[in-house]
């Protein structure tokens, strides 16, 4: 009980602490709408193949602006894009508020393997931890699958003697002349970036911050990243692989941001440049090239955003984005307006996309289930005579059968334009004529005539085929996180999204889609929508029964402070959102539920009443997630997490000029219900025609230049005040 | 879009060909869900880090329509003939909803008393139209604890023959009694046997939601078109060998003599048997195997080698057929001994790896380590107290499995994987974990220079693991390892990866199978094997060669002894 009400008290200071800065609770989870903001914002999104701009002014004015990413300059295009984006707008450079950032350079070097020469520095006794990982095979039937190669190779991981123990207590002291083969390998051998990853060291940081100064007295302008600060979380393959990647991409990821900075500067841009991070969240370029390793998956977190961004705007509590291009989908589930965080990934799944086959990351992250299923997905049939789709993609060259420049291989978009869900003339706003004899020749070739299909039912298959492997990762990954479908908005973007997520939505048991505005540049919206936030893990292990509470809150006001200290710098002022986790298991099992921690401090002086929250929280939990909690089996807390955040200014971005619409169909045209209509008459609408809250009954096809919605029969659609098409399910579905 | 001309197709052809392929990936999916909250809910680390387990669906007959490709074979497909016995006792006709069946029975289920199996009917709409399973490992049960030395099944801990645990879902607390006053660590055993039922749970629910939302599909349907989908893919890729018998034989060290496992692989058609006739006759210690799991891993090396694509059920199981004379060391009766049973079983991939090693036109991957090297520790009054301590029974009491792997063989295009389970599939545990669930030091944990046998393809490299207790108290090495007297053998020219050794920090040798004690401030150092070699090291290009020098796999005097290179004074290779 003495612990219990120690704890107390820290909490409390913790707590109040936090309400201080945080004015009470807000009430802006909803619409995203508050003071109304001012000036130019500009999202930039580097992708592999485009990068999207997306400016937008506080009044709603909105440009967006797409072009080739290049490759070893990848700021040319970003220039480039930002004088496009500025003559469209009519405004200079000078104009820009604010710029947010996103690019796919980390990802892009460790998927190539092309980062800075690393050396990485760890225990005695310890050198293959990266390369033995799990000691186990992703795929257990075949024979011949070779492993992901660690960033650094075995001749540069270099050990030195020191031992810590569970409770950070030091087995052996750090030996420092077993330094001397790092000091001599860092000064001859063209090393670019240290990483330092000891066992222990997230319980006890002192032997890795001595090294880094001995390194540094040697060279004081080597980057060195430790693993107490990049991932200070117990499981030293997680904790070493994280490390490695942030030295490994450090150097290239802080030249380029630099190089940056300095030409916008040059061109004119005197506001401020941020960088969106991997959990969703803005940083400084200072964050950033500390730990570039949070910027990976950026792109993704930002359609995450953008998708949240667009449920708070039609008022979806429970919604799930799905972003299905031509390669791959991308799956995220958003509670509240917020998408899922998590605090793994993993990068590079270079077999299938299957768990395992990549490098595992322990950041905090935006989750969501990504599957090789896209528009450019091939289709053949498995030796079980089962249609298989993807993860082999025909890209956009040679693309698609239909596309006519030399591909054969059916594809998922070669199906959709069987299906009739494509217009051959309209494709790309009728810049592109799709060839539909191509498409149908090889739906028959490589589908129909192994299973003895015609070409139409073999493109009704594909559909099936791929809309329930996306709708199984779907229902996987919420199982994952104890969540379900029930009630949720499924929010369609991407090229094929649209096209599919009607039938996706069947399948999860979801009767509300929607396809917002601005679809094709989605994640650089998202930049405009993101909060500064920063996140803080620790593994500090406690029992609920023994918990040293001075331990605890001492640990968390430290986290706060820290991930306070990182939004304040970002966003010129303290967070006005500080929330905390503890990850918490039965003692004895390995994995945690992250639980969040009360929001105000227990009313009485009755400390109990603390565990007791916390500990019904976790039953709660449990039971959503997996089944009866199991009683009379302590709890134990294993790690302890902090965010903190600051919204930024959103801006409404409201339809302009719906006076002169007129919703009425510009034709009609025959499509496929795959869900089990059959061929049905649709009518044809254009996108920018449809008046807003005028209703439109399937079955219909709202046709625009990026892509083209699908509402088949039994379904309504409406067009928003947002310009965003709502697809909802009629309560009675005609048979 | 195209029309489809009238009257093609019916709507059951439809069915079939579309829907249930459709339906076969839910399945699967659900498996899989199945597998992953057990993982997430288990309270033993060889579950919940290591992911020992399987799960399936079975149809009402008890045959295995889909499982979730996790843990270890041995599981897996000993699991797809313990649903059948479950049924013989407790017919389908008897189970209600909420019941909960399980057993450890060795003979029934998977080969020794370690692994606990539930089974539980699932419902949809009062009718019951499928059970799902699951076989998790524990690491006490019990006993003696895992290690071969006992000399009979009764030394080696608890039975439970096939028993309704649940009824109505709720639980039979008398059984948990006589569980909890039979084993060393009571609290998790029995949390882990809820959460099983408790997985189940959620795959009935998931397949419930799945029959309603498909209102017109029945499981059973699905069932025979998966089966027969299976069964005609893996009679297609038999068929596509050529018809003959090839033999192979494997020694291995044994526990107080050598093993010798005989086969003969036959292909005749469409089906392939493979008899063990001439193989060692049973074992008077725990490294015998029962049909079950002897069955399980024969299968799994057939499998991988000549239908890898094809899910594993009762239909690509069917096929394959396995024989083992009665009284030899796999097909023992009651009460033989079998608690290590897996220090033999994992051989028997490489055993059938080469068989079809002779098959013209099948190239398959050298022998590797095999067997796990786990380091199963016990400490405690059991065992003794640290030095300054005043009595044992101040010792603190620990049970810890880790499970270490060697390297595996050479592949016909590719190097041996380092380190990596096979055929087992099993996860080491965190070094950092492993010190957090026990008072022990792992002080080493490394690869292992010069253990992959050498070829145009080099075996992958074993490792060396070194372990005490944090306080120097004497601790119980429950040892259970192969490969020390019988290296992996390379293929086609490559040759034999290192043997394993067994030994203390102090210098002392240990044996390789047995409850051994390390003494007050020792340490147990172990050196796993490295797999075979493949293909002719003269073969193999310089540039691999002096990379494997430049990162320290394989010595410079090695490469020079068995690639022969020559290196020169500036250090380049030369042949």
């Amino acid at each position: 009980m003495k612990v219990l009400s120690r704890l107390h008290t820290e909490y409390e200071r913790f707590m109040q602490k936090d309400s201080a800065r945080n004015g009470g609770q807000d009430g802006r989870e909803n619409g995203g709408e508050r003071r109304p903001p001012t000036g130019w914002r500009l999202g930039v999104d580097i992708g592999g193949t485009f990068t999207d701009l997306a400016l937008e002014h506080g009044d709603g004015t909105f440009r967006s602006v797409k072009l080739l990413t290049t490759g070893a300059e990848p700021e040319r295009a970003v220039l480039d894009g930002v004088a496009a984006a500025c003559k469209a707008a009519g405004i200079g450079l000078g104009d820009i508020r604010q710029i947010i950032h996103g690019t796919t350079l980390a990802t892009n070097a460790m998927i190539e393997r092309r980062g800075a020469e690393t050396l990485f520095v760890t225990t005695e006794g310890f050198r293959d931890v990266l390369e033995m990982g799990s000691e186990s095979r992703f795929e257990q039937y075949d024979l011949n699958i070779v492993k992901p190669e660690p960033l650094v190779r075995r001749a540069r991981r270099l050990t030195v003697r020191e031992r810590l123990d569970v409770n950070g207590d030091a087995l052996i002291p750090l030996d420092e002349a077993s330094v001397a083969p790092v000091l001599a390998a860092i000064a001859g051998e063209g090393i670019e970036s240290v990483a330092v990853g000891l066992l222990h060291s997230y319980a006890n940081p002192a032997h890795e911050r001595r090294l880094r100064e001995l390194i540094h007295e040697a060279d004081p302008d080597l980057p060195v990243s430790l693993s107490c600060e990049v991932s200070p979380e117990m499981r030293e393959y997680q904790r070493f692989s994280t490390t490695v990647a942030n030295a490994y991409v450090q150097p290239a990821v802080a030249a380029y941001l630099r190089r940056l900075e300095r030409a916008l500067a040059e061109s004119g841009f005197a506001g401020a440049l941020m960088v969106m991070l991997s959990n969703g969240g803005l940083a400084t370029l200072d964050t950033a090239i500390r730990f570039p390793v949070r910027l990976v998956e950026s792109g993704p977190a930002g359609g995450a955003i953008y998708a949240a961004a667009v449920a708070r705007q039609t008022g979806a509590a429970r919604a799930v984005s799905f972003d299905m291009g031509g390669t791959t989908a991308k799956i995220c589930l958003i509670d509240e307006g917020r998408p899922q965080a998590a605090r793994d990934f993993e990068v590079d799944r270079a077999y299938r996309f299957k768990r395992g086959s990549g490098l595992p990351l322990r950041i905090p992250v935006v989750e969501m289930v990504e599957i090789g299923a896209g528009g450019g997905s091939l289709c053949g049939v498995d030796g079980l005579g089962r249609i298989a789709v993807g993860p082999r993609s025909a890209g956009s060259d040679p693309g698609p059968a239909c596309y006519g420049r030399g591909g054969s291989g059916a594809t998922v978009t070669d199906a959709d334009v069987a299906l009739g869900r494509i217009d051959p003339a309209g494709f790309a706003g009728g810049t592109m004529l799709l060839n539909a004899v191509a498409a149908e020749r090889a739906l028959a070739a490589d589908v129909g005539a192994p299973l003895d299909l015609d070409a139409a039912t073999a493109a009704l298959g594909i559909a099936e085929m791929v809309d329930e492997n996306m709708a199984n990762a779907a229902r996987e990954h919420a199982v994952e996180h104890g969540k379900d479908f029930e009630g949720r908005t499924l929010i369609a973007f991407g090229g094929c999204a649209p096209l599919h997520a009607a039938r996706v939505a069947d399948k999860l048991g979801i009767d509300r889609i929607v396809v917002p505005r601005g679809a094709g540049v989605g994640s650089a919206i998202g930049f405009l929508r993101a909060p500064v936030a920063f996140e803080v893990a620790r593994s500090l292990y406690q029992q609920i029964e023994t918990l040293d509470a001075r331990a605890v809150g001492t640990l968390l006001a430290a986290m706060r402070d820290e991930a306070a200290a990182f939004v304040e710098t970002a966003a010129g002022a303290p967070p006005e959102r500080v929330s905390c986790a503890a990850y918490m298991r039965y003692r004895g099992q390995s994995h945690e539920i992250a639980v969040p921690l009360p929001d105000a401090p227990p009313a009485s002086r009755d400390a109990k009443k603390w565990a007791d929250i916390v500990a019904d929280a976790y039953a709660a939990a449990y039971r959503r997630q997996y089944g009866p909690p199991i009683d009379g089996v302590p709890l134990e807390f294993v790690a302890w997490t902090v965010r903190a955040e600051s919204e930024m200014d959103t801006a409404a971005n409201r339809v302009e000029g719906a006076p002169d619409r007129d919703t009425s169909a510009a034709g009609q045209r025959r499509i496929v219900d795959t869900a089990g209509s059959g061929p049905v008459t649709a009518r044809v609408f254009d996108r920018d025609r449809l008046r807003p809250g005028e209703p439109v009954a399937g079955p219909a096809v709202v046709v625009e230049a990026q892509t083209s919605t699908i509402v088949p029969p039994g379904f309504t659609l409406t067009s928003d005040a947002f310009g965003s098409l709502v697809l909802e399910r009629q309560a009675e579905k005609p048979t | 879009m195209i029309e489809r001309p009238a009257g093609d197709a019916s709507a059951d052809d439809t069915l079939a060909r579309i829907r249930y392929p459709v339906l076969w990936n839910r399945l699967t999916a659900i498996v899989e869900e199945q597998a992953r909250s057990l993982i997430k809910t288990a309270f033993s680390e060889t579950v919940s880090e290591a992911g020992d387990l399987s799960a399936g669906v079975f149809d009402t007959r008890g045959r295995m329509i889909a499982q979730a490709v996790t843990g270890t074979p041995g599981h897996v497909n000993s699991m797809a003939e313990a649903v059948g016995y479950f049924l013989e006792k407790f017919p389908a006709a008897g189970m209600k909803p909420g019941d909960h069946y399980l057993t450890n029975d060795p003979w029934l289920s998977s080969g020794h008393l370690h692994d606990i199996t539930v089974v539980s009917p699932a419902f949809h709409r009062d009718e019951m139209v499928a059970l799902f399973a699951c076989t998790c490992h524990q690491v006490d049960i019990g006993g003696l604890g895992q290690c071969p030395d006992g000399r009979s099944i009764y030394e080696e801990g608890l039975f439970i023959p096939i028993m309704q645990f649940a009824r109505d879902g709720v639980f039979n607390e008398d059984l948990f009694e006589i569980v909890r006053a039979n084993v060393r660590h009571p609290d998790p055993v029995e949390g882990d046997i809820r959460s099983y039922a408790t997985c189940n749970r959620l795959g009935e629910r998931r397949l419930a939601a799945m029959l309603e939302e498909y209102g017109d599909v029945r499981f059973d349907a699905l069932a025979d078109f998966i089966l027969d989908r299976s069964r005609r893919a893996m009679q297609d890729a038999i068929r596509a060998l050529p018809d003959g018998t090839y033999r192979n034989a494997i020694t291995l060290d044994g526990y107080d003599r050598p093993v010798t496992l005989n086969a003969a692989l036959t292909i005749d058609g469409e089906r392939i048997a493979i008899d063990f006739d001439g193989s060692s006759p049973a074992s008077s210690y725990g490294i015998n195997l029962v049909m079950n799991y002897t069955l399980a891993y024969t299968v799994f090396g057939v499998r991988a080698a000549v239908a890898p694509e094809i899910p594993n059920n009762a239909g690509s199981l069917a096929p394959v057929e396995v024989r083992a004379p009665l009284g030899s060391i796999l097909n023992v009766e009651k009460p033989r001994p079998v608690s290590a049973r897996h220090i033999i079983g994992q051989f028997l991939p490489d055993v059938v790896l080469g068989c079809l090693a002779k098959v013209p036109g099948l190239e398959v991957p050298a022998e590797g380590a095999a067997c796990l090297w786990g380091i199963q520790v016990r400490g405690g009054p059991e065992i003794g107290a640290a030095p300054g301590m005043n009595r044992d029974s101040d010792a603190v009491a620990f049970d810890l499995l880790s499970f270490n792997s060697g390297g595996s063989g050479a592949r016909p295009a590719v190097d041996g994987l380092s380190a990596t389970a096979f055929p087992s599939g099993v996860r080491a545990l965190p070094v950092e974990a492993v010190e957090t669930r026990a008072p022990v030091v792992v002080w080493r944990k490394e690869l292992r220079p010069d253990s992959g046998g050498a070829g145009r393809q080099r075996g992958g490299l074993g490792q060396t693991v070194e372990l005490g207790t944090r306080d120097g108290a004497p601790f119980a090495l429950f040892a259970m390892y192969d490969r020390v007297e019988n290296p992996a053998k390379g293929r086609n020219g490559g040759t034999v990866g290192a043997a394993g050794r067994v030994g203390t920090e102090s210098g002392a040798t240990l044996r390789p199978k047995g409850k051994q004690t390390v003494g007050a401030g020792d340490r147990v150092r172990v050196d796993l094997p490295g797999g075979g070699g493949h293909g002719d090291p003269h073969e193999r290009p310089v540039e691999a060669i002096a990379a494997d020098i430049a990162e320290g796999y394989v010595s410079a005097e090695a490469a020079q002894d068995l690639y022969g290179v020559r290196i020169g004074a500036d250090g380049t290779l030369t042949r």
